[in-house]
């Protein structure tokens, strides 16, 4: 129990270090970027018809811009500190309830893609890591590295094409039902599922060659009963602490797949956000991404403790 | 037990809140995202989609009607303007339209960055039935300012004390059900409306900014009413059954802007001279995909602004050539004109918001190339433009402006060519165009004052027209009775219905 609190312990330093390295560089980076910051958020709020030196400099009065960037950092600082996020420039509403709505939806979508990935690569990869160098092995290797390969930009718009265009079984993209998840996630899964039956792969192929394996084997228990207590617990270790890093690319996947889908996700306000120049929104969901990212990883520290606690035995 | 009650719950949290989309509602998919319930930020989405409503209406060819005011007068001195309130309208949360609650409203968007901040007003103040707007100077554009979807008019219990906006409760023939920025708003019939309940059940707008995915959902059927096609999908979509692809033109006109205090623009002759260089029909051909190559700056759709008899704007290169000579620009060397030493280098800005201009940008940049003008793209953010504007910086400017802003083009005159301004000209000053248009908007004018403006645009080029736009969308062919509005104020929703 001690090394738990230990690792949580560690997990939570880890997290306040996130959080202000987050901040400062999320603020850095928009401090760097080319372009007069009123004049981009005066034409975020009022569109490119309507954008002009007047609304710029109405914009810079109101959010106070002329007191200069250091004095906006404090601000924003001396803000989170009371926990407050501030308000997006370009809405005017609480940025934690834009990120909340947003979040949760990116949610939906991560978890949708990972429950699919997780139906999809480990089976397939047990499977061919149990016969291993045979056809299915060999084709499986191609398919992955192909799904691997293709950007979830161009996978995405394929299954628009195929799916929703042509055989007009899904909706082409929105939010708000269930068969709207189909697409996105589908995009995202088979991604994810070309690295786990890979992983998954590996991972079985070393277990069934082992000699605890054999020996069970020669115990005389039937393929699945050797599988189910011998294969599956041993396979998961890895596979879960992969899953971990997994989340990297999901992240990633999200702000495509969400701007191709129209779904209403973090990914798609975070860019928003960076073109409208709304640091607030920038700093609040590139932090909340950030604690997210350590909150799974602790997450999945845990798991991987219960999977296989020899380690905190020893 | 414990871990299967964890995953219920989970499970249950991750479940999407909402049900199966009812196929009861009609689509519509546009590039606009909503950023606030605020008419002020939104209203143009909320107006077309018949949830929010203006004292005065427009219809298709500009022309003012009655809106939520039935009738309008201005005293004799044309300092007050009385706008009577139509009786029997309700909002949407119960309430009664007031003279009261829409100068409420009137005066909140007054607060704001809105366009009655560019209007001489000194007071809105609401008598008995009438709505009464007091201004410093006769401005007969007043009416047609109150048609722009920022005066939108919301009950009272829509906005917090201090002015900002916390429902759309409007009067519109649908009633807000749903609404998440940025993408989503969700309105059902209002069966209260003054104009008689919409035949459709309920309303549903997503915002999809790519221009591919927009297509595909019209063709996939998710989207009844696509809008702003991309020119590729334009020609894509004729060919698919079961959808019409409509075009309108609009009284919006691809410009180039040009800064004229600059030694490359600052002459008459060397602005004819790059507008003879440019073959317009050829791009609006290739790149628009419709032949809406500009021959003046107005299109045909601007009644009293489009002057058949103005000889139309030509496309000849070596007469491009020949008048750059003529103005002291010679090839250098490599080509590139030059004068005393300075070669005819210059920026072309714009921005990609509207997938067709980085594309006419690579175009132009070919055409300049021909005359021996080396042209450098920055395609970058719309705000740019007005920036570089006001720092005196900006040389050349690739933009979409849109004469219907308020449904009167001196309204967009006065902004950019009364003299200058972000998004016309630059460094170009005719007293008398100014002059003109002031009394224009003070006063109102006859074709002849418009024929004028007109003609000067067209002799002293202080911006180069390109192209007439067409507004372009994709239909259902489920659905009958959508509008394709020119001036961007409705889709005609409420009285559209689902096909038999």
């Amino acid at each position: 129990m001690n090394t738990v609190l230990r690792a949580l312990s560690f997990r939570l330093i880890q997290a306040g270090g996130v959080a202000l390295v987050v901040g400062v560089m999320s603020f850095l980076m928009m401090q760097a970027m080319p372009g007069d910051m009123a004049y981009r958020i005066a034409a975020a709020r009022y569109g490119y018809d309507l954008v002009s030196a007047d609304l710029a400099d109405a914009v810079r009065a109101e959010l106070r811009l002329e007191a200069g960037p250091f004095a906006q950092f404090l601000r924003w600082m001396g803000d989170l500190a009371q926990l407050d996020m501030g308000r997006s420039l370009v809405s005017g509403q609480p940025v934690w309830q834009e990120i909340a709505h947003q979040l949760g939806a990116s949610l939906q979508l991560a978890a949708a893609a990972m429950g699919l990935s997780m139906l999809i690569g480990p089976p397939l990869g047990i499977f061919a890591g149990l016969h291993p160098g045979g056809w299915f092995d060999r084709v499986l290797l191609v398919v992955a590295a192909g799904f691997r390969a293709v950007p979830q930009f161009l996978l995405g718009l394929v299954l628009i094409v195929v799916l929703a265009v042509q055989l007009r079984l899904l909706p082409a993209a929105g939010h708000g039902s269930l068969a709207h998840f189909v697409l996105p996630a589908l995009t995202l899964a088979l991604g994810l599922a070309a690295a786990s039956a890979r992983i998954a792969r590996d991972a079985m192929a070393a277990v069934a060659a082992s000699p605890h394996y054999a020996f069970a084997r020669a115990k005389g228990l039937t393929e699945a009963q050797i599988l189910r207590r011998h294969g599956l617990r041993n396979i998961a270790a890895p596979l879960v602490t992969y899953l971990g890093l997994q989340f990297v690319m999901l992240a990633e996947g999200v702000v495509v797949v969400e701007t191709i889908f129209g779904w209403p996700g973090i990914g798609h306000a975070l860019i928003h956000a960076v073109f409208h120049r709304d640091v607030p929104m920038v700093q609040g969901t590139a932090l909340v991404m950030g604690l997210g990212f350590v909150l799974l990883n602790a997450v999945v520290d845990l798991i991987v403790r219960h999977i296989d606690p020899r380690e905190v035995q020893a | 037990m414990r871990r299967s009650l964890a995953l219920l719950l989970l499970s249950a949290a991750l479940t999407p809140g909402v049900a199966l989309g009812d196929t009861a509602a009609l689509d519509v998919a546009a590039p606009f995202e909503i950023k606030s319930p605020d008419p002020v930020l939104s209203g143009d989405i909320f107006l077309k989609m018949d949830v929010m409503e203006t004292l005065v209406n427009a219809d298709a060819n500009g022309g003012l009607l009655p809106g939520l005011s039935d009738v309008w007068t201005v005293s004799d001195n044309k300092l007050v303007w009385r706008f009577n309130i139509r009786q029997g309208v309700q909002f949407h949360d119960g309430s009664v339209l007031t003279a009261d609650a829409a100068a409420m409203a009137l005066n909140w968007s007054r607060t704001k960055e809105g366009i009655l901040v560019r209007a001489p007003i000194s007071g809105i103040t609401a008598e008995a039935e009438e709505v009464v707007i007091t201004l410093t100077e006769p401005f007969a554009a007043l009416p047609a300012f109150l048609a722009e979807y920022r005066t939108g008019i919301l009950a009272p219990a829509a906005y917090a004390a201090d002015g900002s906006v916390t429902a759309v409760i409007g009067t519109g023939a649908f009633k807000v059900t749903r609404l998440e920025p940025p993408m989503t708003l969700e309105a059902g019939r209002f069966d209260a409306y003054w104009g008689g309940p919409a035949k459709i059940p309920a309303v549903r707008y997503t915002s999809v900014t790519r221009a591919e995915t927009r297509a595909l959902m019209a063709e996939s059927g998710d989207a009844e009413l696509v809008v702003n096609l991309d020119p590729a999908s334009v020609t894509r979509l004729q060919a698919v059954e079961g959808l019409t692809v409509q075009a309108v033109s609009m009284p919006r006109v691809l410009l180039l802007k040009m800064n004229t205090g600059s030694p490359f623009f600052d002459t008459v002759a060397e602005r004819q001279a790059l507008s003879l260089a440019i073959d317009r029909a050829g791009l609006a051909q290739a790149v628009l995909r419709y032949p809406a190559a500009a021959s003046q700056m107005f299109p045909p759709a601007l009644g009293g602004w489009h002057d058949a008899a103005l000889p139309p704007l030509v496309y000849d290169i070596e007469a491009a050539k020949a008048a750059f000579a003529a103005s002291g620009w010679l090839p250098g060397v490599d080509g590139i004109l030059e004068q005393d030493g300075q070669r005819f280098e210059v920026e072309l800005l714009t921005y990609p918001d509207r997938p067709e201009l980085p594309l006419t940008a690579a175009v132009l940049e070919q055409f300049f190339r021909e005359v021996g003008i080396a042209v450098t793209i920055n395609s970058t953010n719309s705000s740019e433009i007005p920036a570089k504007h006001a720092a005196g910086t900006l040389q050349l400017a690739l933009l979409a402006r849109n004469f219907g802003l308020v449904p009167d083009p001196v309204g967009t005159l006065m902004q950019d060519y009364a003299p200058t301004g972000d998004w016309g000209a630059m460094g170009w000053d005719n007293t008398e165009f100014t002059a003109t248009v002031r009394k224009m908007a003070a006063e109102g004018g006859s074709d002849a004052d418009k024929g004028a403006l007109a003609a000067t645009l067209h002799a002293e080029m202080p911006i180069l027209p390109i192209a007439w736009y067409q507004q372009t969308a994709a239909i259902s062919n489920t659905v009958k009775g959508i509008v394709i509005d020119p001036y961007e104020r409705t889709f005609g929703l409420k009285s559209a219905e689902f096909a038999e």
